[in-house]
Formats: C-alpha cells, sequence, structure tokens
C-alpha cells in the first residue's frame, strides 16, 4: 500500500515538474513564447474553448466518427476472423492476401475518400475502419489458432453442434485476443479520425486544430492539442477497463487482481 | 504426394487468391465508364510513367529516406532514454504519467505545431516523424529494461561485469524483443506521419505528389500513388520483417528450444 502511495506521489511530482517546465522555458525565453506559450497561457486558451459551443460541437465529431468506425471495424474483424479461423482451408487461402493488405498505410485511401465522400462522415469511417479492422481481425485469427486441441476433441464428443462448439470452446479463447485487438484498434482509431480531420478537414477536433494553426491562434492550438492526448488518455483507460471487466475470469486478470 | 506437387500447391495456396483479385479487379474494371474507377489497365500505365521517371528520384526517394532517418533517430533517442528510465525504479515512477500523455497524443495533431516551429521543410517531417516513432519504441525499451531476468543480473555482479559489457549483454540483449515490438509499432506510425506531413503542407514528396493529382482530378495517376504507397508500406514491412529474423534469431531459437519443439 505504502509503496503504490509513493509511486503515486513521484507520479504527481512528475507532472508537476513538466508543468512547471512547461511554464519556465518560454517565460526565460529559451524557447519563444510565438512557439511554445507559457502554460497558463495554454490553460487560460483551454478555459476559453471550454466555454464555447463549437469546441463541444467538435469533439462531439470526433468521438462519433471513432466510435462508429471502431464498432464497424470491431465487429467486422471479429465476425470475419471467427468465419476464417474455424475454416482452414479458407485461413490458408486467404493469409497471404491479409498479408498483403494490412501493411498498406491507410492514408493512402485519402485521396480516394476525398473524391468519394468529400468532406463528410463516411471520409472519416473509412480511414478508420481499414485501419483498425486489420488490427481485430489479426488477433481473433491468432485467438482461434489458440484453441486447445483437447477441449475441442472433447467438445465433438460430447456431440456439440457447431454453433456450441464456437459459443463455448472458441470464444472464450478468442475473446482476451479480441480484447487486445479492441485496445489497439481503439488507439489507432483515434489517430485516424483526427487525421481526417485534420488533412480533409471533416468536422473535428483535428480540424479545429488546423483553423487554429492557420490563424495564428497559437495557445488555442496547443489547447486542443493537450484535448486530443487526454482523448487518447481516455481511450486508454477505457479500453484497460474494458479489459479488466470483460476478463475479470480470466486467469491473467485474477492474478493481477489477487498481487 | 511428392514433394514437387506438395511444393506447388503451397505455392498456389498462397497465390491463388491475389491472382483471383487482381484478375477480378481488371475485368471488373476494363470497360469501367466510372471516372472515379478507371480500369487498372490505365493505372498502371499511369503508374510506369508517373512514377519510373524522374519522381522516383525527387519525389519518392526523399520520402522515404525522411521516413528513414526519422525511425532511425526515434530508435537511438528512444532506447537511449528507456535504458535510463528503465534502470531507475523511482525515475520511472516520476515520468510515468507524463509519458503516457504524450505517448496518448495523437501524432498528427504535431504536424500543425512542428509547422510552426520549423516550418515545411524537411526538419519538420523529420521532426514529426520521430515524434510520432519515439513513444513506442520508449515505452517498450522501458518496459523490457525493467523485466529483465534477475538471475542474469546477479550473475554479470557476480563475475563483475559492469558499464558498457554489461549494458550490451544483459540490458540491451534483455530488452531486444520488446525493443523490436516498439519499433515495428513505430514504423507503421512513422509511414502514416511521412504521407500527412507531406499532404498538410509541403511542395514535394509522395504524400503531397498524390494530393496534387486528386485536387487536379488526375484519377489514374491518383490510384498509381495509391498502389504505390501501399506497394511501399508492404517492402518496408517485409525489410522490417528480415531485419527482425535476423536480431532475434537466437531469442525464436530460445523460445522453440524451450517449448521442446525442433
Amino acid at each position: 500500500m505504502r509503496a503504490g502511495r509513493s509511486r503515486r506521489l513521484l507520479g504527481l511530482a512528475g507532472l508537476l515538474g513538466f508543468l512547471a517546465l512547461l511554464e519556465v522555458v518560454p517565460r526565460v525565453g529559451l524557447v519563444p513564447e510565438r512557439y511554445l506559450p507559457p502554460a497558463s497561457r495554454i490553460a487560460g486558451a483551454l478555459a476559453d474553448e471550454l466555454r464555447q459551443p463549437s469546441f463541444w460541437v467538435a469533439l462531439g465529431d470526433t468521438l462519433e466518427g471513432w466510435a462508429i468506425g471502431l464498432a464497424i471495424a470491431f465487429a467486422g474483424g471479429i465476425g470475419l476472423g471467427l468465419l476464417l479461423g474455424s475454416i482452414p482451408a479458407l485461413r490458408a487461402v486467404t493469409s497471404s492476401t491479409i498479408e498483403f493488405l494490412r501493411p498498406i498505410p491507410s492514408v493512402a485511401l485519402i485521396p480516394l475518400a476525398v473524391l468519394l465522400f468529400g468532406t463528410d462522415l463516411r471520409s472519416k469511417l473509412l480511414l478508420v475502419v481499414y485501419a483498425s479492422f486489420w488490427q481485430v481481425l489479426i488477433q481473433v485469427l491468432s485467438g482461434v489458432q489458440d484453441v486447445d486441441p483437447v477441449a475441442m476433441d472433447t467438445a465433438h464428443s460430447y456431440r456439440l453442434g457447431r454453433w456450441s462448439r464456437v459459443r463455448h470452446v472458441v470464444w472464450p479463447t478468442t475473446l482476451p485476443y479480441a480484447v487486445t485487438g479492441f485496445r489497439l484498434a481503439a488507439a489507432v482509431a483515434l489517430v485516424l479520425a483526427v487525421t481526417a480531420e485534420l488533412i480533409i478537414g471533416s468536422p473535428g477536433l483535428g480540424k479545429e486544430i488546423a483553423v487554429a494553426q492557420t490563424s495564428g491562434a497559437v495557445p488555442a492550438m496547443y489547447a486542443l492539442v493537450v484535448v486530443a492526448g487526454l482523448l487518447g488518455v481516455g481511450v486508454n483507460l477505457l479500453a484497460r477497463t474494458v479489459e479488466r471487466r470483460v476478463l475479470a475470469w480470466h486467469p491473467s486478470v485474477r492474478r493481477d487482481a489477487a498481487a | 504426394m511428392t514433394a514437387s506437387a506438395a511444393a506447388a500447391r503451397r505455392v498456389l495456396v498462397v497465390v491463388a487468391l491475389p491472382l483471383a483479385l487482381l484478375v477480378l479487379w481488371w475485368v471488373a474494371s476494363a470497360d469501367s465508364q466510372s471516372f472515379y474507377l478507371p480500369p487498372l489497365s490505365q493505372i498502371l500505365e499511369a503508374f510506369a510513367s508517373t512514377w519510373l521517371g524522374g519522381r522516383l528520384v525527387d519525389d519518392v526517394l526523399p520520402s522515404v529516406a525522411r521516413l528513414l532517418a526519422g525511425f532511425a533517430l526515434a530508435t537511438v533517442a528512444g532506447v537511449a532514454l528507456g535504458v535510463v528510465v528503465g534502470s531507475s525504479r523511482s525515475l520511472r515512477a516520476t515520468l510515468e504519467p507524463v509519458l503516457e500523455f504524450l505517448r496518448a497524443i495523437p501524432p498528427p495533431v504535431l504536424v500543425p505545431i512542428f509547422i510552426l516551429v520549423a516550418g515545411i521543410g524537411t526538419t519538420m517531417k523529420v521532426l514529426v516523424i520521430v515524434s510520432g516513432c519515439l513513444w513506442p519504441i520508449l515505452l517498450n525499451t522501458i518496459e523490457g529494461v525493467r523485466a529483465r531476468d534477475e538471475v542474469l543480473e546477479d550473475t554479470c555482479r557476480a563475475y563483475g561485469i559492469r558499464g558498457s559489457a554489461r549494458l550490451r549483454h544483459l540490458v540491451l540483449r534483455a530488452a531486444s524483443p520488446q525493443i523490436i515490438t516498439g519499433m515495428r509499432q513505430a514504423l507503421a506510425i512513422g509511414i502514416i506521419l511521412m504521407v500527412i506531413s507531406e499532404m498538410f503542407a509541403a511542395s514535394s514528396g509522395l504524400g503531397f505528389t498524390i494530393i496534387q493529382f486528386q485536387r487536379g482530378f488526375a484519377i489514374p495517376e491518383m490510384w498509381s500513388g495509391i498502389l504505390l504507397l501501399g506497394l511501399l508500406g508492404v517492402i518496408l514491412s517485409l525489410g522490417f520483417r528480415a531485419f527482425e529474423n535476423r536480431v532475434l534469431a537466437w531469442y525464436y531459437g530460445l523460445r522453440r528450444a524451450q517449448r521442446g519443439t525442433p
């Protein structure tokens, strides 16, 4: 208990030190203020942003694109992963195609998205879904491969049907992998949602940042970057909470809780 | 089944679907009237005439060079910082929340900041790539250095191995699987940042050129650029896998030995 507390205190000291550094470095002129405003001015700009309805609309737009894209990618990745994983022939035939498509950077689709959908929500979704889908699919595929052959044979000898086998044998083994896929995909989805806003100009935080930059509102730009960072922290925390909740029964999580 | 038939079958399994998809694309788009989806034959023609000439030297290679430079800088900085932070428990506890925050910032939002500080030149683009690639490498190195084997640590102490020998043979060796994992994640982010740093504001480079084609409605050229980016992603990932298999050959061998499979 005491060790945990001193850890937290050190972490807090680290955060405060970081903020102090951000305040002092521009004040003493190590970095010009027009490049890096002091932390207090960024905080002031942040407070201004929080009072503006347009900020909340932008935040909502970003979250909307993130959530819808992530949901589509997650559902698609799990569905296709279970299908390909449970039929060995299908998996063997598709694996080279997956290996080829996966490393294609999703930003390569930006020009296509602009032509087809303009600055529409669908542009953002195309990028988010393409990037996060592979994260889920790859994890689910390795999860299905990890199924214990003895458990599978047992299920066969008890005459479990295909659906019950998936439900009671394959799915519990795959779930931890799927959750890892969810965690990776959640982070990637946020990056791509913001990218679409920044480059394509879909409404959202990224667009606000680009606008702040072109109009020279430097403290506001930094404030929005801070918000994007906090959003990222929030997404990570959410993913970890989901992981603990969903896998509460799993040995890896139970051990953590006991320790 | 004879050995050659088995080998032929394996090759078939690997190439069948990609070939089928390409043929499907070719046939389906052959007499396409759609402005946005030109025939594949036109795209491939555009590919040869667009990229195999002067653009390869003027736009593509500089982009790739910036990516590799940023990636290399981030690796050196990430591993060096990671070793320092990972070796000290209190330093780790102090920096953890700050690092968690910095890592969580989606790297693309840093592009406007770096444009403000460094203009739209090469410095900005390399800085953007470094700033995105650094975190996965740094955090994985910290984790790898922290979780090194205690018995090996004690053995090193007992034999009086310290300084650079300890760093090379114990710390970096123990952390290398984690470092490589971090580098793999970083490379994927690096490609994204290479492209968007050029799309956002630039006057040359791969991302810039592709966006120019799109704005000028040069559709086959734009498609050929998308193909090129995809190819680049695949080549870099294959190259990295070769690098990984070389550097971590000892580790994979060790794991196979531990599992008792030949």
